[in-house]
């Protein structure tokens, strides 16, 4: 059952067109990764979806409400960690974090201080003396010692030390073993890899892709690691092979997955005497669309 | 220490020329224009004599000052006695912004790290903005004296133009160095602006207090010695020479504290926060009163003690009253009022144009914090746009009644203290309380502002000089009625002289209560900032 779902989601700045026709769904417990460079329309996506924004025409739903019109209701079952967290100067750390849950209706005292001691933060301090992470910091305890059903989490690492990084990503499974819902978007593909069951690309304000990871990766490359007892020759003319590259006594390069086949025969006739293969990284699947894009305006300008 | 002052210098006057420019013009423009219209309503000495028995007493000598040319007023003398001060007040808070926006401000922000990450020196900064305000304040003081030469009013002389152009260059200069000695003391952008208009205030009242009672405290100020310079009459350099002076030495002192302290460190250390929030706030409403605690305080004090003084002056009003057989028979056309009872319609309106700046503050906190994307995890939670304008406008309105009462307290206090003869503390409170609606009405087309044009919520500040200006000014400048209507306070009865209109008053907030409805609509339906 979908908690958020988007159609022909469409955004107007004056002519510039921010977002077109998005669809989005994200599903009851599942952790939907939402990825795309700067300025793809990730952002604005969220603040329509958080109703700050009114789309300029389509749908976009989240507990069957429409996030324009039933804001408040849907709010009170929802969490929100923006990109960019500003807080008010004059307050203390802990006093943000306490006002923002009291405003959402309930403050849980013992969560609430047990985030705080997981993140490590100070909240004595004022919030104009905190860095970057650290008032991503109080704004992830917030939302973490909440009772919300649905997160939605703007590149909520991107301040963050490779240590909180890691309590982040436990808070986000501990999320996904009660069956919540969070919303991830971010450009850093390894988190989204490591957390995500589904995955939108957004390109230029459209969504270019989406679909499980696994699926997604079924439909692309392998990468394959090989050392043979004869030297391996001619590689790159097969088809489906891409990318060759010599490493010491190892070949490594990249097969289209339905062509795996017939490149195994091939190569079992050399004596494979070591084989690795990995998933595609997500990287990958990233960069080709967007080398594609490029390519295609390099021809598109061209002609 | 210095390197690299120069480049500094010509980004910054470029960074600010339209602010620079804007300031300037204003300033400039509303001088000649009053000396104009000054020189058109009053052309005979018997016009300009009337004039002077309405400035003459001691109400009128704390809020404009006074004058030693009163026995031959000239327009020169009448121009300067009208507007050095209140022009001086001007120059002083164009100094106070500019300069704790390029000095504290950046640092704040973080601009100054990447410049002093530069080969840039650590003093730099500091010397560029002392420069840039030196090279506005001389081209305003040009830009006067060429022009009130050019208009060869009568009563100017070169002599007392070039005083007159030099001291409010100079009292710019004073104000450009007391804010920069504060933004080396406080590590943040408002406690720099709050401190240096704290001392602004302060130094107005003391020569206020000190023009009215003791001419000691007048010498204590910056701006009472400015006015002691009196242009056009006695032309005096020495006390225009003695701020120069002070503002180099407060300069001297700016630099060596910037030379000793950690960056974005200040002397005034912050004290830390709680680990939780108290009970009281718990909402957007507390939340606002929270962010304001300290300006609200301070402005309470600083209201308590502006009725106070207005107050006090009640007691030198009468005496000088009783004192004065011409004034008697003036006033005896209008039987049963005092000249006490007449002045307190005109107080009370000075307070409730003070009591409105902190009401508006409030209501602009909401668009405000909204710009600097701080409402953000706000707007995620289960608060309705309806309910943080609401609630704004309910702080702004509860700080503006309790800000214009509380000082219609302290003035019936204190006035009722020195009086011979004192007045009912009803009849105060009463000619305090009719001006609520015309408050309310600054803040309703505040909140049209919000909620339409966000981005010109600014201009409200514009209508308030223009709603006191009409009104203060209104008689001097002979403005014809419609032009004065368009300011809510003209709609004010002054109490207790004229009568109580309810029409007009329910009108008032009635007007208030569309626009600010008019403004919510907006707000609910139009994309947020940020």
């Amino acid at each position: 059952m979908p908690v958020l779902e988007t159609s022909k989601l469409t955004k107007k700045f004056g002519k510039f067109s921010a977002l077109e026709a998005v669809e989005l769904q994200v599903n009851e417990g599942e952790i939907y990764g939402f990825i795309g460079p700067n300025g793809a329309g990730k952002s604005t996506t969220i603040r329509i979806l958080l109703g700050m924004l009114r789309a300029t025409s389509g749908k976009a739903e989240i507990f069957g409400m429409d996030v324009w019109k039933e804001a408040v209701d849907i709010h009170k079952r929802l969490a929100y960690v923006p990109g960019d967290v500003n807080l008010w100067p004059n307050l203390s750390g802990g006093e943000a974090i306490d006002l923002l849950l009291k405003m959402r209706g309930s403050l849980n005292r013992q969560k609430r201080n047990e985030m705080v001691e997981r993140f490590g933060l100070d909240p004595k301090k004022k919030c104009r003396t905190y860095s970057k992470g650290n008032r991503q910091k109080v704004a992830l305890i917030a939302a973490f010692a909440s009772d919300a059903e649905l997160f939605i989490l703007d590149e909520p690492t991107s301040g963050l030390d490779p240590l909180m990084e890691r309590i982040f990503q436990d808070c986000v499974w501990e999320l996904k073993e009660q069956g919540k819902s969070v919303l991830l978007s971010s450009h850093i593909l390894s988190e989204v890899e490591r957390l995500c069951d589904t995955v939108g690309i957004i390109r230029e304000g459209r969504l270019i892709e989406s679909g499980s990871l696994k699926d997604m990766r079924h439909l692309t490359r392998t990468q394959l690691l090989v050392e043979t007892k004869k030297p391996l020759i001619q590689l790159s003319q097969i088809s489906g092979i891409h990318n060759v590259e010599q490493k010491e006594d190892a070949t490594v390069f990249q097969v289209d997955s339905d062509r795996l086949d017939q490149v195994m025969i091939h190569l079992s006739g050399f004596g494979i005497t070591r084989l690795e293969s990995t998933p595609p990284a997500l990287e990958d699947l990233f960069m080709r669309h967007y080398e594609h894009a490029n390519d295609a305006r390099v021809a598109g300008g061209a002609g | 220490m210095f390197q690299q002052t120069g480049t500094l210098l010509r980004f910054l006057l470029r960074l600010d020329r339209i602010k620079l420019g804007t300031w300037l013009a204003i300033l400039i423009v509303s001088s000649l224009l009053t000396l104009q219209s000054l020189s058109d309503l009053y052309p005979e000495q018997a016009d300009r004599d009337a004039m002077i028995e309405t400035m003459q007493n001691p109400v009128m000598i704390a809020i404009a000052g006074k004058s030693e040319g009163l026995d031959h007023y000239g327009i020169g003398t009448m121009f300067a006695h009208q507007m050095i001060l209140f022009t001086a007040l001007a120059v002083g808070i164009m100094a106070i912004l500019l300069t704790a926006r390029r000095t504290r401000g950046e640092e704040e922000d973080g601009q100054l790290e990447l410049l002093r990450s530069m080969p840039t020196g650590r003093q730099s900064q500091l010397a560029a903005v002392s420069l840039a305000m030196l090279i506005a304040f001389v081209l305003l003081a040009l830009g006067l004296v060429f022009g009130i030469e050019a208009m060869q009013a009568q009563g100017t002389s070169l002599a007392g133009s070039l005083l007159y152009g030099a001291a409010l260059g100079v009292i710019g200069l004073f104000f450009t160095g007391l804010t920069a000695c504060f933004a080396q003391l406080s590590s943040t952008s408002r406690g720099t602006i709050g401190l240096s208009f704290g001392a602004l205030i302060f130094f107005y009242l003391l020569r206020a207090i000190g023009d009215v009672s003791n001419e000691t405290l007048t010498w204590l100020s910056p701006f009472g010695w400015i006015e002691m310079s009196q242009p056009y009459v006695v032309n005096r350099w020495q006390p225009v020479l003695l701020t120069f002076g002070v503002a180099l030495l407060l300069h001297v002192a700016a630099f060596l504290l910037n030379e000793k302290r950690d960056f974005a460190s200040g002397y005034l250390k912050a004290k830390p926060g709680k680990t939780h929030a108290g009970k009281l706030l718990s909402g957007p409403f507390s939340l606002l009163f929270r962010l304001q605690r300290t300006s609200l305080i301070a402005w309470t004090a600083g209201m308590v003690l502006l009725g106070a003084m207005y107050g006090s002056v009640l007691g030198d009003l009468e005496k000088y009253f009783q004192d004065n057989e011409m004034l008697q028979q003036i006033l005896a056309a209008q039987p049963g009022f005092s000249l006490v009872d007449q002045s307190i319609g005109m107080l009370m309106f000075m307070l409730a144009i003070f009591a409105s700046i902190p009401a508006l503050m409030a209501l602009l906190k909401l668009q405000g914090e909204e710009k600097k994307a701080r409402l953000d995890l706000v707007y995620s939670l289960p608060q309705s746009r309806l309910r943080l304008m609401l609630d704004a406008w309910a702080a702004a309105v509860m700080i503006g009644t309790v800000m214009l009462l509380i000082a219609a307290l302290g003035l019936a206090a204190a006035g009722n203290a020195v009086l011979d003869d004192p007045v009912g503390y009803a009849v105060f409170m009463k000619a305090a309380a009719v001006y609520l609606p015309a408050i309310w009405t600054l803040l309703g087309i505040a909140g049209l502002l919000i909620g339409i044009l966000p981005k010109w919520s600014g201009l409200i500040w514009a209508y308030v000089a223009y709603a006191f200006i009409a009104v203060y000014m209104g008689d001097l400048l002979k403005m014809p009625g419609w032009l004065r209507k368009l300011s809510p306070f003209e709609f004010v009865p002054q109490i207790p002289v004229e009568k109580l209109h309810w029409g007009e008053l329910s009108f008032l907030a009635l007007f208030a209560l569309i626009v600010f409805a008019a403004g919510l609509a907006g707000y609910r339906r139009r994309d947020l900032q940020g």
